[in-house]
C-alpha cells in the first residue's frame, strides 16, 4: 500500500511545482527554493513528519524533505545545546546527501564529456 | 493607446499552458521516480538486511548516483524536457543541477571551472535551506519551550514499519 501512496504523494507535489511554474511563470530555481522553505515551515508543527510516515519515499525524495530534515537536525541537538544546537545541528541528516552529491557531480564532470 | 491595445490582442492569441496535460505529465514522472525510491527501500531492508533507520539515506544516495551518471550521459536532460517538474522537484533534480553545471565549467580547468560553478544553481537551495532552517528553527525551539509546538518525535522512523508487514 505504501508503494501506492509514495506514487501519489509524490505525484502531487510534482504536479503542485508543475502548477506553479505555468501559472505564476516561475523558473525551475524559484520552485526549488520556494519547496525548500515550505518543508522547513511545515516541520514547526511536525506537519511533514507524518506525511514521511504516510508515503515514505514519496515524502522523502522531494526536495521538500531537504529544509524538513535541515529543521530535523537542528531541534534535534537543540534539545541538548540550546540556541547554539540550532546552529550546530543543521546539516547533521543532510550531510550524506549533499557529501555524495558533491562527490558523484565532481566524479562525473571529470570523466564525461559535456554534451551540448 | 496603441500599445494598450497591442498588448490586449497579444494576450488574446498569447498559447495558452495547457496546465491539465502538464499537471498530468509532472504527476506520472514525479510518481514514477518516488515509486522507484519506494523501491529501492524495500529492497535494501529486504533483501540487503539494511538497518531501518538507514535505508532511506541508501535510497537517496543511490537516487542521486543515478541522476549523476545520466546527467554525464546526457540522458537526464531528456527526461526533465519530458517530465516536467517531475525532473526538477525531486532531489534527483538538485544531483542533475550540481553535476551539469560542474560539466559546464569543465573547459575552465578542474578549481575554477568544476569545483567552482558546481554551486551556480544549487547553491540557492543551500542558502534557502540555512535561512529557513534557522528562523523556523528558532519558531519551533521558543514554541516548544512555550509548550505549543511538539518537541521532537524521535520514532519518525515508524514508517519503515508498514514497509516491513
Amino acid at each position: 500500500m505504501i508503494f501506492l501512496y509514495a506514487f501519489l504523494v509524490g505525484g502531487l507535489i510534482c504536479a503542485f511545482g508543475q502548477f506553479l511554474a505555468d501559472r505564476f511563470k516561475l523558473t525551475p530555481g524559484h520552485i526549488v527554493c520556494l519547496f525548500v522553505v515550505i518543508g522547513a515551515a511545515l516541520d514547526v508543527f511536525a506537519l511533514y513528519d507524518r506525511l514521511v510516515n504516510f508515503a515514505g519515499a514519496g515524502a522523502q525524495l522531494p526536495i521538500m524533505s531537504f529544509g524538513h530534515s535541515v529543521m530535523h537536525g537542528a531541534m534535534e541537538a537543540a534539545e541538548t545545546k540550546g540556541i547554539l544546537g540550532i546552529a550546530g545541528g543543521m546539516f547533521t541528516l543532510t550531510t550524506v546527501g549533499i557529501t555524495s552529491a558533491i562527490l558523484f557531480a565532481f566524479l562525473t564532470a571529470l570523466f564525461f564529456k559535456p554534451k551540448s | 493607446m496603441k500599445t494598450n491595445q497591442y498588448t490586449r490582442v497579444i494576450k488574446k492569441h498569447e498559447a495558452k499552458p495547457s496546465y491539465f496535460k502538464n499537471m498530468a505529465t509532472a504527476f506520472f514522472f514525479g510518481g514514477l521516480v518516488c515509486l522507484i525510491g519506494q523501491s529501492f527501500l524495500w529492497l535494501y531492508v529486504h533483501l540487503f538486511n539494511v538497518a531501518e533507520e538507514t535505508a532511506p539515506t541508501y535510497m537517496l544516495v543511490t537516487l542521486i548516483l543515478i541522476a549523476s551518471v545520466l546527467t554525464g550521459l546526457g540522458l537526464y536532460d531528456q527526461f526533465g524536457q519530458v517530465s516536467k517538474a517531475g525532473g526538477f522537484v525531486l532531489i534527483t533534480g538538485f544531483a542533475n543541477s550540481l553535476t551539469a553545471s560542474a560539466l559546464e565549467g569543465k573547459s575552465e580547468g578542474i578549481v575554477q571551472g568544476i569545483a567552482t560553478q558546481m554551486f551556480k544553481l544549487a547553491g540557492a537551495v543551500i542558502v534557502f535551506a540555512v535561512l529557513s532552517g534557522f528562523f523556523f528553527g528558532l519558531l519551533r525551539y521558543f514554541l516548544v519551550q512555550l509548550g505549543i509546538a511538539p518537541a521532537l518525535d524521535h520514532q519518525t522512523v515508524t514508517f519503515l514499519m508498514e514497509v516491513v508487514r
